[in-house]
């Protein structure tokens, strides 16, 4: 494995192969609750915090599993550690804020099938991260779904003043906004190739 | 998610007295995951650049769902109800590993292609769906209809999506040559904004179908 600095490490998941716009990672969510800016913030920083626990858990698992060599039971111990950890961010959430936890609704416990966590465990595996370039790249990942989510939350909030045909309502043009900002992320593909 | 939750009601409340083909023909068609339901986006915009990639992924999919609801349904009055989640993705999981394995076997050149989104199929939310919401209280034979339909549905709109978006961008469909020589080709339609603009397009057209109808009534 090649070397890579931290910093490239963050810009390349954040921006340049964004998990939502560039990777398709975590779409339903994406859908779902981007509807309004304060919900989807709130729920960038629980993908976020759940992607933090569940990439560090993958690192054990997976040095564990390397050990006993039993690499078929990975996927199966990483959607066990994930389901366990909103099991805790959902209960955490419910005791701290339940105005939010009604907001968020059935998207929560829905974190668990967000494939955009265990795409990135999966990712970070095949790559071969090391535990502190796992921890960079877990932040860049929730950084980038939490931009994307808050992007097309501003845009969705302003789109619903706007005059639309009543058939491209609702998720035809989420996606139509989704494919402009996918290509409007394409502008930083360069970015860090020097 | 309005929209989800009307056609639950709307195919709960007619399942008693539709004949068994109907489980079949509803995810097909009037119930289709993809285009109806809108679940199970993420594979469904990934992998869909080329045709072969996108009917593979379809397949699998397909049959992860159909061995999951044959077993979720057969266990379905062994499993406590606090933890019939958690079971239900283990079952997942479990045949999701065997598929990548078969894919890897089979061909290591598409395995290289679909990539990491063969053992997403775990986290497709279609499977959960299914298995929480149907096979979880049916017989097995309904169970194995419901998945036959939502997994050839779910291939089929797949395809769609694989169809257009090669032949748009490489002119080609199963890597043969649809448009002469010279067809300047959008690629676009390959990168990651091109499977928004395709399924977006797709959906306008089940909306208009759907317009239209309500206006003809």
């Amino acid at each position: 494995m090649k070397e890579e600095p931290l910093w490239y490490i963050f810009i390349n998941a954040s921006l340049i192969n964004n998990f939502v716009l560039a990777y398709f990672l975590g779409i339903c969510p994406f859908l779902g609750v981007s509807g309004k800016m304060e919900t989807a913030t709130k729920m960038g920083g629980a993908v976020t915090f759940v992607m933090l626990v569940a990439s560090m858990c993958a690192y054990g698992i997976h040095a564990l599993l390397v050990a006993i060599d039993a690499p078929f039971l990975q996927l199966i111990s990483y959607i066990v550690v994930i389901a366990s950890t909103v099991q805790l961010v959902e209960m955490f959430v419910k005791k701290l804020s339940p105005a939010l936890f009604r907001a968020l609704g059935i998207f929560l416990p829905l974190i668990t099938t967000n494939c955009a966590i265990l795409g990135l465990a999966l990712f970070q595996t095949n790559k071969g991260y090391g535990l502190l370039e796992s921890f960079v790249y877990a932040l860049g990942a929730g950084a980038g779904f939490t931009l994307a989510l808050i992007l097309i939350a501003g845009l969705r909030e302003q789109l619903e003043f706007a005059e639309v045909p009543k058939i491209v309502k609702g998720t035809v043009l989420t996606l139509l906004i989704a494919g402009i900002l996918s290509l409007s992320f394409m502008g930083f593909a360069g970015l860090g190739s020097q | 998610m309005s929209k989800q939750n009307k056609n639950k009601t709307g195919f709960f409340a007619n399942l008693e007295n539709s004949p068994s083909t109907d489980e079949f023909i509803k995810g097909l068609w009037r119930d289709n995951p993809v285009f109806v339901q809108v679940l199970g986006m993420c594979p469904v915009l990934a992998v869909s650049n080329t045709a072969i990639n996108a009917l593979a992924m379809g397949l699998a999919t397909a049959f992860v769902l159909l061995m999951s609801n044959i077993l979720v349904s057969s266990l379905r009055n062994f499993i406590p109800k606090q933890v019939r989640i958690a079971s239900y993705i283990l079952i997942i999981a479990t045949f999701v590993t065997m598929t990548d394995y078969a894919i890897q076997a089979i061909s290591v050149e598409l395995h290289k292609a679909l990539g990491a989104f063969i053992s997403l199929i775990v986290v497709n939310c279609l499977i959960l769906s299914r298995a929480e919401a149907f096979a979880s209280k049916n017989t097995i034979g309904k169970s194995m209809l419901d998945a036959l339909g939502m997994g050839l549905g779910f291939t089929f709109a797949l395809f769609c999506l694989g169809a257009v978006r090669e032949l748009m961008g490489n002119g080609s469909i199963f890597n043969i040559p649809i448009f002469p020589d010279n067809y300047q080709e959008w690629v676009v339609m390959i990168l990651p904004a091109g499977g928004f603009f395709t399924l977006a397009l797709w959906l306008l057209l089940f909306n208009a179908a759907k317009v239209n109808r309500t206006e003809v009534r």
